[in-house]
C-alpha cells in the first residue's frame, strides 16, 4: 500500500455516503471514481480497493478504468497544477520548450507533482485558444504567448 | 427446439439456432474462419478482428465470433477484401511482438506462428516503434513477458470468468495497453493463485511456466545425488500428446521407461501418496463427524491453487480444510524419511523431483510446514510439458519406449489414487475407503458415478449403513466461491468438499500440454484425459486406496495407523492467512 495515504475523517464519511447512493445504481464503476477524486483528489490503492470491495469486483478492474481514462489521476495533485498545452500550433510556436524548462526547473515530469505538493506538471491537449499559442494555464489562470524566459516569471508568482 | 435461423454463407444455405454465432454457423457449414482472440465458452470479445467477414448490407466487417446470424444473412468468409484485412491485422499484430520464434518454447506451437504462415504475412511489413517491458519473473511458478504479449486477452478471460480471481487486465489506453496487475505491481504482491490456466490459453510465448528442467539435469549429472522422480495420476494420461498420441491416451508405461532411460535412479508413482492422502484424510474426516466441534464441511486440500484461494479470499474459513499434506508432499516427506531411513540413504543427497499437471505445485514446493525429514520434501516439481521438453532434449522417444514399470517397493498405486486427475476423483477415491471403514463391508457398486462428470457442482448422498454422508464437489474457483459463500451463509448442506482449481481437475491443470484453440473450440481435451483414467481403473486389480500393500507396508513399519503422531508429523501440514496486497 502507497504508505502516505490518509483520508481525513470528513473525505471518508463524504465517500461513504458516495459508495452507499451507488448501491442501487446499474455501472457505479466510473461514477465511483469520479466521485472518488472528487473527494480525495486522487486515487490511491486504498481508495481503488474501497470500490472494488464495495460492488466486489477485482482490484485490476478498477485500475484498469483509472489508467484507461485520462480525467483520472493515480498521484495526488499540487496545490498548484500547470497544464502546458502540446496542441499542434501550441507545440510548432514551442510550447515543447516551455515545458522542458519547467520539467528543469521543477525536477519532476510531466504528470508528476513536486515533492512538496506544490505543484504538478501536465502536458495537455488543445485546450481550445490557439490565438494565444503558446498557452498554458495554472489552475483556472490562463497564461499566453508564453516563451522560455517567462517560466521564471510565472513561478515566483506563486511563491507563497 | 429453438427457433431455425436460415442465412446463406458463401452462397451455400446454412439453418442454425437462434442465436448462434457467424463463426460456429460457418464452422458447421464446413467454411473456416481463423481466430486469434476467440475461445470457445470462454471468451468473444472480437478484439483482435482476424475472424472478420463480409456480410452482404454492412458497410464494415464483421467479428464473426461475436456477430450473431439473422434470418436471410448473406456471408462471404474468403472474399479478397476479408483476406487482405486478415494479412494487414496479423502483420500489424506481429509490428509490435517480439519476434525470438528461433529460441521461444513456443515456436511450433504458436497460433500466431501459424496464421502468419496461413497468410503469407511479411513479419517486418510495418516497422516502427515497439514496446519495451520487463518480463514478470518474480514468483516460483510462471513468467510473464508482454514483449510477446498480443494483447488477445483470454488469459485476462480465464482469470475473471472461470477462476474468478481477476488479479489481470488490461491497464492503460492505446498503444500503451498492456495486460498486467492492479498499479503495475508483479505476480508475486497480488492475489495469484498460481493455477496456470493463463498460460493454458495464451496463443503466444508470453506465459509459460518457470523452467526447472536445467535442476533435473544437474542432478542427473551428479554422481553422488540420488535421484528420485515421482509422476502424478494425469501426467501418464497427457505427456503421450507431445509425443503425437491422440488427447487421452494413457502411456504410463512408455512414460515411465522414458524416465528411467534419462538417468533417475527410482522411478516411483505419486500415486502411492494420493492413497495415503485419503488414509490420512478419511480417517481425518471420520474423526471430524464424531467430533460435535470439528469444523464440517471438511474440505480437501491436494490442490496447492485453491489453498492459496482460500488463504487469500477465504481466510476465516481455514479451518474447514483437511490438515493433510497433497500427494506430492506426502510423497516427498516419504521418500526422505521412511524410504531414506530403510534404504540408508542420506536424505541431504537426495533429490527428489516431482512431475505434475500443475504450475501451483511449484509455489507448493516453497511453503512452510513441507520439510518433514528437515529437508525440503520436494526438491524439483515439472509439469507434464517441462518432463517432455526434457526428455526431447535428451533425444528420447516416449512413443518408441518399452511398457515399463514403476520402481518397487514404493511404487505401486491404487486405481483410486489414480482417479486424483480428474475433479471428483478424490472423493470417490475417499468413498471407497470410508465406506468399508463405516460399514465394514465393500460397496454394492465401487463406481460412485454421481461425482463423475463436469458439471461445476455435484453433490450426492451417500448412505453408509444409516449413516448419511453428503458431499459436494466443486471445480474451477468460480464454483469453489459459491461453495464458500454457502459456509458463509450457513446453507452448505455438506459434511465432506472436494474442490480442485482447474476446469475438470488436475488432468486439465496448468501444467499440461498446451493445445491451439482450434483443438480446445472443438474438443473437451478435460473429458477425453478423465476417461482415460477411469478406463485404467476400471480394470485395474487394487481399486481402493487402503487395499494398496504399499499403504499396509507404510503403516506397519511407520506410521502406526491413520493419523497418528507420527502421520501428524510427516504427512500433515498448516496454512496461512494471507494479504491480498501486500
Amino acid at each position: 500500500m502507497s504508505n502516505n495515504f490518509v483520508g481525513t475523517a470528513e473525505q471518508d464519511k463524504a465517500f461513504d455516503e458516495v459508495l452507499k447512493e451507488l448501491e442501487s445504481v446499474p455501472g457505479p464503476l466510473m461514477k465511483a471514481l469520479q466521485k472518488a477524486q472528487e473527494i480525495y483528489g486522487y486515487l490511491p490503492i486504498e481508495v481503488q480497493t474501497r470500490i472494488a470491495d464495495k460492488f466486489d469486483v477485482p482490484l485490476e478492474e478498477i485500475y484498469g478504468i483509472a489508467t484507461f481514462y485520462s480525467q483520472f489521476n493515480l498521484n495526488p495533485k499540487g496545490k498548484y497544477t500547470i497544464g502546458i498545452c502540446l496542441g499542434t500550433a501550441c507545440y510548432v510556436k514551442g510550447s515543447g520548450d516551455v515545458l522542458n524548462k519547467f520539467k528543469e526547473k521543477l525536477g519532476i515530469d510531466a504528470g508528476q507533482t513536486t515533492p512538496d505538493r506544490k505543484f504538478t506538471l501536465d502536458a495537455t491537449r488543445c485546450i481550445g485558444c490557439c490565438g494565444l499559442a503558446p498557452v498554458l494555464t495554472v489552475n483556472e489562470e490562463v497564461y499566453g504567448k508564453v516563451t522560455v524566459d517567462d517560466v521564471d516569471k510565472i513561478l515566483a508568482k506563486y511563491n507563497d | 427446439m429453438k427457433k431455425q435461423v436460415t442465412l446463406k454463407i458463401n452462397n451455400v444455405p446454412v439453418t442454425v439456432d437462434e442465436g448462434t454465432r457467424v463463426l460456429d454457423a460457418a464452422r458447421a457449414a464446413g467454411f473456416h474462419i481463423p481466430t486469434l482472440c476467440y475461445l470457445k465458452d470462454v471468451t468473444n470479445d472480437g478484439s483482435c478482428r482476424v475472424c472478420v467477414v463480409e456480410i452482404k448490407g454492412m458497410r464494415n466487417l464483421a467479428a464473426s465470433c461475436s456477430t450473431v446470424v439473422r434470418e436471410g444473412m448473406e456471408v462471404f468468409t474468403n472474399t479478397p477484401k476479408v483476406k487482405k484485412s486478415r494479412k494487414t491485422t496479423i502483420e500489424l499484430i506481429l509490428s509490435n511482438h517480439e519476434k525470438k520464434c528461433l529460441s521461444c518454447v513456443r515456436s511450433g506451437n504458436c497460433e500466431l506462428q501459424a496464421l502468419s504462415l496461413e497468410y503469407g504475412c511479411d513479419p517486418v511489413a510495418y516497422e516502427g516503434v515497439t514496446k519495451k517491458y520487463l518480463p514478470d519473473d518474480t514468483n516460483p511458478y510462471l513468467v510473464r513477458d508482454n514483449n510477446k504479449c498480443i494483447l488477445c486477452r483470454r488469459c485476462v478471460a480465464v482469470c475473471n470468468k472461470i477462476q474468478g480471481v481477476g488479479v489481470i487486465g488490461p491497464n492503460g489506453r492505446g498503444f500503451n495497453t498492456h495486460i498486467g496487475c492492479a498499479f503495475e505491481r508483479s505476480l508475486d504482491t497480488v492475489p495469484c493463485v498460481a493455477c496456470g490456466q493463463c498460460i493454458n490459453v495464451c496463443p503466444v510465448g508470453a506465459l509459460t511456466e518457470r523452467d526447472n528442467t536445467h535442476e533435473v539435469l544437474e542432478a542427473l549429472a551428479d554422481p553422488d545425488k540420488y535421484v528420485i522422480i515421482g509422476t502424478a495420476p494425469s501426467v501418464r494420461v497427457a505427456i503421450g500428446e507431445e509425443f503425437g498420441y491422440p488427447i487421452g491416451t494413457d502411456t504410463e508405461g512408455k512414460m515411465v521407461s522414458a524416465i528411467k532411460a534419462l538417468g533417475a535412479d527410482k522411478v516411483f508413482d505419486v500415486d502411492m501418496a494420493a492413497d495415503m492422502t485419503i488414509m490420512e484424510e478419511g480417517y481425518e474426516f471420520l474423526a471430524r463427524l464424531k467430533d460435535a466441534d470439528a469444523k464440517l464441511p471438511m474440505i480437501t486440500s491436494c490442490s496447492p491453487g485453491w489453498i492459496r484461494y482460500i488463504e487469500y479470499y477465504y481466510p476465516e474459513l481455514i479451518g474447514h480444510l483437511s490438515t493433510c499434506k497433497s500427494p506430492q508432499q506426502m510423497f516427498g516427506a516419504i521418500m526422505k524419511t521412511y524410504y531414506a531411513e530403510k534404504f540408508g540413504i542420506d536424505p541431504a543427497k537426495m533429490v527428489v523431483v516431482a512431475v505434475m499437471p500443475c504450475t501451483a505445485k511449484k509455489f507448493e514446493r516453497t511453503r512452510e510446514h513441507q520439510s518433514a525429514s528437515g529437508y525440503p520434501d520436494i526438491d524439483v516439481v515439472l509439469t507434464t510439458r517441462e518432463l517432455a521438453k526434457l526428455l526431447k532434449s535428451q533425444g528420447i522417444d516416449l512413443s518408441k519406449m518399452p511398457n515399463g514399470e514403476f520402481d518397487n517397493p514404493i511404487g505401486e498405486g491404487s486405481s483410486a489414487g489414480l482417479l486424483f486427475g480428474a475433479t471428483g476423483g478424490v472423493m470417490e477415491a475417499a468413498l471407497r475407503t470410508v465406506y468399508e471403514v463405516v460399514t465394514g463391508k465393500e460397496p454394492e457398486k465401487l463406481d460412485f458415478k454421481a461425482v463423475r462428470g463436469t458439471k461445476g457442482i455435484k453433490t450426492a448422498v451417500i448412505d453408509m449403513n444409516g449413516t448419511k454422508v453428503k458431499v459436494a464437489v466443486a471445480h474451477t474457483l468460480q464454483n469453489a466461491k459459491t461453495i464458500m459463500e454457502q459456509i458463509k451463509a450457513g446453507t452448505a448442506d455438506y459434511q465432506f468438499v472436494e474442490i480442485m482449481t482447474c476446469p475438470g481437475g488436475c488432468v486439465n491443470g496448468g501444467g499440461q500440454p498446451i493445445h491451439s484453440a482450434k483443438v480446445l473450440n472443438t474438443t473437451d481435451i478435460k473429458t477425453l484425459r478423465a476417461k482415460a483414467i477411469y478406463k485404467s481403473d476400471k480394470k485395474a486389480k487394487i481399486r481402493k486406496c487402503h487395499e494398496n500393500p504399499v499403504v499396509k507396508k507404510l503403516y506397519s513399519e511407520y506410521f502406526g495407523e491413520p493419523n497418528s503422531h507420527k502421520a501428524h508429523e510427516v504427512l500433515h501440514t498448516e496454512y496461512k492467512k494471507r494479504t491480498k496486497f501486500e
